[in-house]
C-alpha cells in the first residue's frame, strides 16, 4: 500500500509539471522548450502503448516503429493528395478522418503481423516484430510519390474542430491530453480481468492455457490495443513535426522505445512516461554538445540494459520460459 | 457405469524413448486414481497428454464418453479437467489470491472484460478466498506469491486446482519436497478432496498413495505393468519385482 501511494504520487507529479510547465516556457518566451515537451509527451503514448505489451505481457516488441510510421503517413499521404490531387478517396485534411485511418490501419497491420508474431517467442519474437518493421520501413522507402527515403513534407496540419494544431500550444495540449488517456487506458485494462490474463501469461503461459484461457487470443488482443495506440501517436508526431520520412520508423527508433519503457519502468503506468522525458532530455542534452551525440548515447544505453540486465532479461525470458505446444 | 475418463492405446516417444508405451486406463466416477512408478516412468508425460499440452503419437483420451484426443488443451479445461504442476508454476510476481483468481475467472465463458477493476469482483474474490481456505492458505491471501515457502507453494496449487472446480483433477506429485509434517497436512487435504472429487494422482510417497488410493496403476518404462486396488498391487509379483523392489 505504501509503495502504492508513493507511486501515484510521482504519478500526480510528474503530471502535473507537465501540464504547468511548457506554458509557462512559451509564456516566458522560450517556445523551444514547449516544443521538447510535446515531442516527449508525443513518444511517451507510443512507450505507454509498448509497455502495455512489453511490461504487462511480456511481449518484447522491437517493431513498434513501424506503427509510428504508419500513424505519421495516414496524415501526411491524405494531406499529400488534399494538396496535389489524385488518390480523391482519402485525400483530406480532416484530423478525425486521419486518426480514423491511422489506428484503423494500424490496428489491422497489427492484427496481421500478430497472428505470425505470437506464434513465436523470446528472441524469436524480437526478431520477427523487427522484420516486419524494416519490411514497412522498405515499403515506404520505395514509394517515390510520396518521396522515397527523402521523405514527405505536411504542408497542412491535421483540421478538426475548436482546436488549432498550427497553435503550439493547441497541439501540445492535444499530445497530453492524449497521453493521460493512454495512461488512464492502460491502467485500466491491466487491472480488468482481461488484465489478470494479460499478466498471467506472462508469467506462466502453460499454466494459464491448461486453466482454460486461450492465451493467444488475449495476447493478440494486447497487441492489437497497443499498436493501434501506438499509430495514434504517430499521427500526432506527424503534426508535430510536419516532415515524416521513413526513418521514423527505422528500428533504432523501435530500440529507443524500448529503452524507454525499461529504463523507466516496465509493468507501470508512470514508468514509460518518465523514460520518454530522460530519453528526450539526454538526446537534447548530448546532441548539443556534439553531432556525434549516437555513440556516448549508444554508450548510455548499453550500459543502462547491463545494469538492469535482470530487468530486460526477467522480460523476455518471462515470454520466452515455456515451450510451444 | 461409464468410465469419466477413458485412456485407450495411447503412444507417446521422444527420439527413441517410449514414455507413453500403449497405455489403456480408466478412471471411475469419484474415484481416487494413483499412479506410481519410477522416475522417468512417464508419468508427467501422461499428464500432459491428458491436459492437452502434449500431443500423443497414438491413441484416444475419451472424457464423459467424448474423445478430447485432438482438443485444445485451453479448452479442456473448460470441459472440467484442471491439473497441478510437478514443478511448481505459479505465477510468483502475482499476490497468493490473483493465482486462484484467475483460476475462478477462468470458468466464465471469457475473460475478455476490460472495463471493472477484476480485485473489485466479489464474486470471484470470495470463490478464491474460499479455495484459499479450504488449503489453510486464507492468511496468506494478499501476500506475494514468491514470499511462500515451498509448502505452501504445493498447498497453493491444490487451492487452484479447486478453484477451477473441475470435476477431474490430474495431480502431478503434490507432495514433492514435503517434510513429514507438510506431507502429512497435505495427505489430509487430498482426503477431503477425495468424496467430491475425480483425482488422478501421481506421487512418489507409497504411504501417501496406499492411504488414499481407491485403485492403483503402475508405469514402468511407460507401461502399465499392474491395475488393481491397494492390496491387490501390494501383493502383486510383478509389481514387487519391478518396483517395489523387493525379491
Ligand atoms: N519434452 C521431452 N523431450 C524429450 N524427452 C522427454 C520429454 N519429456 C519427457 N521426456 C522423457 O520421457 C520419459 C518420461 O518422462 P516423465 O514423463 O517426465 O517421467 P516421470 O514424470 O514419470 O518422472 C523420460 O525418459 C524423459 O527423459
Ligand atoms: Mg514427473
Amino acid at each position: 500500500m505504501g509503495t502504492m501511494s508513493r507511486k501515484s504520487l510521482v504519478t500526480l507529479f510528474v503530471l502535473a509539471a507537465l501540464a504547468i510547465l511548457p506554458p509557462i516556457f512559451l509564456w516566458a518566451g522560450n517556445a523551444f522548450y514547449l516544443d521538447l515537451a510535446t515531442r516527449l509527451v508525443i513518444l511517451a503514448i507510443a512507450a505507454v502503448s509498448l509497455n502495455l505489451i512489453l511490461g504487462y505481457g511480456g511481449m518484447a516488441s522491437f517493431g513498434h516503429a513501424a506503427f509510428i510510421g504508419i500513424g505519421a503517413y495516414a496524415v501526411g499521404i491524405p494531406a499529400y493528395h488534399n494538396t496535389y490531387g489524385e488518390f480523391d478517396l482519402v485525400a483530406s485534411y480532416n484530423g478525425m478522418f486521419q486518426i480514423f485511418l491511422a489506428v484503423g490501419i494500424t490496428a489491422v497491420f497489427a492484427l496481421i503481423t500478430g497472428v505470425i508474431c505470437l506464434r513465436t517467442k523470446g528472441v524469436y519474437f524480437i526478431m520477427i516484430t523487427m522484420a516486419f518493421a524494416q519490411m514497412v520501413f522498405f515499403m515506404f522507402v520505395s514509394l517515390e510519390v510520396y518521396g522515397g527515403d527523402d521523405g514527405l513534407v505536411i504542408d497542412t496540419r491535421s483540421e478538426f474542430p475548436l482546436i488549432n494544431l498550427d497553435n503550439p500550444l493547441h497541439l501540445y495540449f492535444l499530445s497530453f491530453g492524449s497521453l493521460v488517456a493512454a495512461m488512464l487506458i492502460v491502467r485500466t485494462i491491466t487491472r480488468s480481468q482481461f488484465g489478470m490474463v494479460l499478466q498471467g501469461s506472462m508469467g506462466n503461459d502453460e499454466r494459464l492455457v491448461s486453466l482454460g484461457y486461450n492465451t493467444f487470443a488475449y495476447k493478440l488482443t494486447a497487441y492489437v490495443i497497443s499498436g493501434a495506440m501506438c499509430g495514434y501517436a504517430g499521427a500526432l508526431l506527424g503534426n508535430f513535426t510536419t516532415f515524416i520520412s521513413p526513418e521514423m520508423m527505422g528500428w533504432t527508433r523501435s530500440g529507443e522505445l524500448m529503452f524507454m519503457v525499461i529504463l523507466g519502468g516496465a509493468g507501470s503506468t508512470i514508468g514509460p512516461v518518465i523514460g520518454s522525458a530522460l530519453f528526450v532530455l539526454v538526446e537534447e542534452l548530448f546532441s548539443s554538445y556534439t553531432i556525434y551525440w549516437h555513440l556516448p548515447f549508444g554508450i548510455m544505453l548499453l550500459a543502462v540494459v547491463l545494469f538492469l540486465r535482470r530487468g530486460l532479461l526477467g522480460v523476455i525470458s518471462g515470454s520466452g520460459k515455456n515451450e510451444g505446444h | 457405469m461409464q468410465p469419466l475418463l477413458k485412456i485407450s492405446g495411447l503412444m507417446k516417444s521422444f527420439g527413441g524413448v517410449n514414455a507413453t508405451d500403449d497405455v489403456n486406463l480408466e478412471v471411475k466416477k469419484q474415484e481416487l486414481h494413483a499412479i506410481i512408478g519410477p522416475n522417468g516412468a512417464g508419468k508427467t508425460t501422461l499428464i500432459s497428454q491428458l491436459c492437452g499440452t502434449l500431443k500423443p503419437d497414438a491413441g484416444t483420451i475419451e472424457f464423459e464418453g467424448r474423445n478430447i484426443t485432438t482438443i485444445p488443451a485451453y479448452k479442456r479445461a473448460g470441459l472440467g479437467i484442471t491439473r497441478s504442476f510437478q514443478i511448481t508454476s505459479l505465477l510468483l510476481a502475482m499476490p497468493v489470491l490473483n493465482n486462484v483468481a484467475l483460476a475462478v475467472q477462468a470458468r466464465d465463458s471469457h475473460s475478455f472484460r476490460f472495463i471493472r477493476a477484476a480485485h473489485k469482483i466479489s464474486r470471484i474474490r470470495d470463490a478464491a478466498l474460499a479455495a484459499l481456505e479450504q488449503v489453510g492458505l486464507q492468511n496468506r491471501a494478499s501476500d506475494n506469491t514468491a514470499t511462500l515457502s515451498h509448502g505452501e507453494h504445493r498447498q497453493l496449487e491444490i487451492a487452484v486446482a479447486l478453484a477451477s472446480n473441475a470435476q477431474l483433477m490430474l495431480l502431478d506429485e503434490p507432495m514433492a519436497g514435503l517434510g513429514p509434517n507438510e506431507s502429512e497436512k497435505m495427505i489430509e487435504l487430498l482426503r477431503e478432496l477425495k468424496g467430491t472429487h475425480t483425482i488422478l494422482l501421481i506421487e512418489h510417497d507409497m504411504d501417501a498413495v496406499f492411504a488414499l488410493a481407491d485403485r492403483i496403476s503402475v508405469l514402468v518404462y511407460g507401461k502399465i505393468i499392474a491395475t488393481g486396488t491397494p492390496d491387490e498391487i501390494r501383493s502383486n509379483d510383478a509389481v514387487r519385482h519391478a518396483y517395489l523392489g523387493e525379491e
